[in-house]
């Protein structure tokens, strides 16, 4: 996959990540660009938030990412988490105003998005009271609601109810210029990615276009798998 | 930690041969039946013309609290940093009553000296227990909060939301602790209440005292109507305007506290004597008048205040694990538990120092008088927290019959850890304690400070201060490694 330098993201060369003598990445060679929509599959323990972590910090400043444990305030309601998502983008007066009293034009910014999600009755109640799948909306949408042109999502659909899940991918698929999403769900990859990279054990088994992912692959990467 | 706990008693027994423990006064049972009158008949008129100590105990506490907050939040925010966390434990280790005698001299018997004192070192305190409460938080949310934002947007979005209950809870705690150090910052001259009941109890009027330590009861145990989060911005502004008229700071008693009261007697020597107040400096004659109130002075007072304070630790256990079954629900009925409860809590409630200052009263001044007020009170706060600890946990359907088997078997050993980590995480407040007490007569260190204060020696009371600080360090020291070795925390474990 040639391009020219001035649309390439990530350019990661034989880079491996290691905590504590465990090696988590090895040698990982990727490149990503503007505009590309990425799926990272592979068996748990593959190494794929990881990977993210990597890819994010490089673009910190200027994408968002959706953690796959949320990284929620459960005290704050989904008003409040949502808006989070941009506290960098207003003055600290301006951030301990909506704190104080959600303001109309971010209530005019943040209702959409809710509803889109199918949530938007529940604008202003407490994250910590909510379902799992609700509060993994929230985080989506506080990433949508950042912004900004990259998007990083580690397990975005892995609490959403099934029939809602599609809306969801979709919504984070079309939002966004560039996004690099983990999926556990293969169906999903397959359905909304243009490319996807096959992680196991730490390394890349494959990266490819969606249309040239077979399913002996798919196979083949979940038993190459640790074992259970 | 059975080995330990032996090895505490094991001290604490040889402690009590050491210690002196006899009643000096005449006819103790006689006092005792006046003052038990007295608490049937309170003298409720009275509170009428002592209402304004009543409300400057409440107002000192409050601006105390507020200004120690603030600090306390800028403090834990670089807790990381060692010198930060000393200077914290320095001024934690340095009781009310020792600051309010530093203060003293600077601004004079005073709101500001009472204020100071209590805002200085429950700083220190809220430092700590912030530091630990934002540590021990989940920290994940923070992540979710874009990196280049403002720090004060970061807290408020990303910390305070979390720790918000636990640091609530425990400064509305500090805020009752803070009452009770008011009180008895009375008893040095502060136009708090403890002034008027130290002048009761000495002049025998018991019907008065007890009006005023019911009063007290009443106060604390009303908090919770009407400490509403919403009303404490008025509350503090409202003490801040009532003290404002009070307020004195002299630029020239500051500097001459610091630069002069503070330096030891030898530097001083010459230019008191010719006149002249001028400084000199040896390090010969400093030296010695330094080990001359070490070997006179503070040497006995350690030793009484180390001996007071062993006896007291596991005093202060025995008495926790003897009451709180009485307050648990696996071991009393629903009414006697109740019962025991509220008695727990006006133990509790009732400070150590007007605990002490009453035995003392009766019996004359030893260290009986101490160890029952650092024992009564820090044991109802312990046997408290036992009994509610014991009450979450959820006994087996087929738990034994038996009280005492029950007791043994099933709630000790579950409570035990936990009892034991608060009981040495109090070690230093009880030796706190023990110290301060010395200024009702007991030769810990506190009399020799109060001796020094009372001879305007501020530099003998500075030194001895010192050493009293280096004293409760070293015991936060011991005691934090004998928490870490045992593996005990605070925390509960409630389900197994």
């Amino acid at each position: 996959m040639k391009s020219s330098p001035n649309t390439e993201l990530f350019n990661l060369a034989a880079e491996s990540v290691a905590y504590e003598n465990t090696v988590v990445l090895k040698n990982i060679t990727l490149q990503i660009d503007r505009g590309e929509k990425v799926a990272l599959v592979g068996p748990s323990g593959a190494g794929k938030t990881t990977l993210l972590r990597r890819l994010y910090n490089s673009v910190a400043d200027r994408s968002a990412y959706v953690d796959q444990h949320y990284a929620l305030v459960h005290q704050l309601s989904a008003f409040h988490n949502i808006y989070t998502g941009r506290l960098d983008r207003y003055s600290t007066f301006h951030n301990l105003l909506n704190l104080i009293k959600p303001q109309k034009q971010e209530l005019q910014e943040i209702t959409p998005i809710l509803g889109e999600l199918g949530m938007e009755e529940k604008i202003f109640e407490k994250v910590g009271s909510m379902s799992g799948g609700q509060q993994q909306r929230v985080a989506v949408a506080r990433a949508i609601y950042r912004g900004e042109d990259i998007l990083l999502a580690d397990e975005p659909i892995s609490s959403v109810d099934p029939h809602q899940a599609g809306t969801v991918m979709e919504i984070i698929i079309e939002n966004t210029e560039t996004v690099v999403v983990s999926l556990h769900a293969v169906e999903f990859a397959l359905k909304f990615a243009r490319r996807i990279v096959g992680l196991s054990d730490g390394e890349i088994e494959f990266d490819l276009p969606t249309k040239e992912v077979t399913q002996t692959m798919l196979t083949e990467l979940y038993r190459n798998g640790k074992p259970f | 930690m059975l080995k330990t706990s032996l090895f505490f008693v094991a001290i604490a027994l040889i402690a009590l041969l050491l210690a002196d423990l006899e009643v000096s006064t005449l006819h103790p049972w006689t006092e005792l039946s006046r003052m038990a009158w007295g608490a049937l008949t309170p003298d409720v008129p009275s509170l009428w013309n002592l209402k304004l100590a009543l409300l400057n105990t409440v107002v000192f506490a409050f601006c105390g609290i507020f200004l120690a907050v603030i600090l306390g939040i800028g403090l834990a925010f670089a807790f990381h940093f060692t010198p930060v966390r000393l200077f914290c434990a320095f001024v934690r280790a340095i009781h009310e009553i020792f600051w309010a005698f530093i203060f003293l001299p600077i601004v004079g018997l005073n709101p500001t000296c009472g204020v100071l004192a209590i805002a200085i070192p429950y700083a220190g305190i809220f430092a700590k227990v912030y530091a630990e409460i934002i540590q021990e938080s989940d920290r994940r949310p923070l992540e979710g909060v874009p990196r280049a934002s403002g720090g004060l947007s970061r807290f408020v979005y990303g910390i305070l939301p979390i720790i918000y209950a636990d640091a609530k809870h425990y400064t509305g705690y500090r805020f009752e602790c803070a009452l009770r150090s008011s009180a008895i910052l009375g008893f040095i001259g502060l136009p708090t209440l403890g002034f008027h009941l130290e002048t009761a109890f000495r002049e025998g009027i018991y019907s008065e005292a007890w009006a005023l330590l019911y009063a007290f009861y009443i106060l604390i145990a009303s908090l919770r109507y009407w400490l509403t989060p919403r009303l404490v911005p008025l509350y503090i502004a409202a003490s801040f305007v009532l003290l404002s008229r009070t307020i004195t700071v002299s630029w020239a008693n500051i500097v001459r506290f610091f630069t002069y009261d503070l330096l030891p007697w030898p530097m001083r020597r010459e230019g008191v004597l010719d006149g002249t107040r001028e400084i000199s400096f040896a390090w010969e004659p400093i030296v010695s008048w330094a080990s001359e109130i070490f070997v006179h002075e503070a040497w006995e007072g350690i030793w009484n205040t180390v001996v007071l304070t062993q006896i007291v630790l596991v005093g202060t256990g025995v008495f926790a694990l003897l009451s709180f079954p009485f307050a648990c629900r696996h071991f009393s009925g629903k009414i006697a538990s109740r019962i025991s409860h509220y008695a727990l809590i006006v133990i509790r409630t009732t400070p150590e120092y007007i605990l002490a200052y009453i035995l003392v009263q009766l019996w004359g001044p030893s260290m009986l008088p101490a160890v029952w007020a650092i024992l009564l009170h820090n044991g109802a706060i312990l046997g408290f927290l036992c009994s509610n600890n014991a009450d979450l946990v959820q006994l087996r359907i087929d738990a034994p019959g038996r009280r005492i088997d029950r007791y043994l078997f099933e709630i000790l050993p579950r409570v035990y850890g936990q009892f034991l980590a608060f009981l040495f995480y109090r070690w230093e407040v009880m030796m706190r304690e023990s110290a301060i007490l010395g200024i009702l007569g007991i030769y810990t260190l506190g009399f020799y400070i109060d001796s020094a204060i009372s001879d305007d020696q501020i530099d003998k009371a500075i030194l001895l201060i010192l050493i009293t600080v280096l004293l409760n360090m070293g015991i936060d020291s011991v005691s934090q490694f004998v928490r870490r070795r045992l593996k005990i925390s605070t925390k509960l474990v409630t389900s197994l």
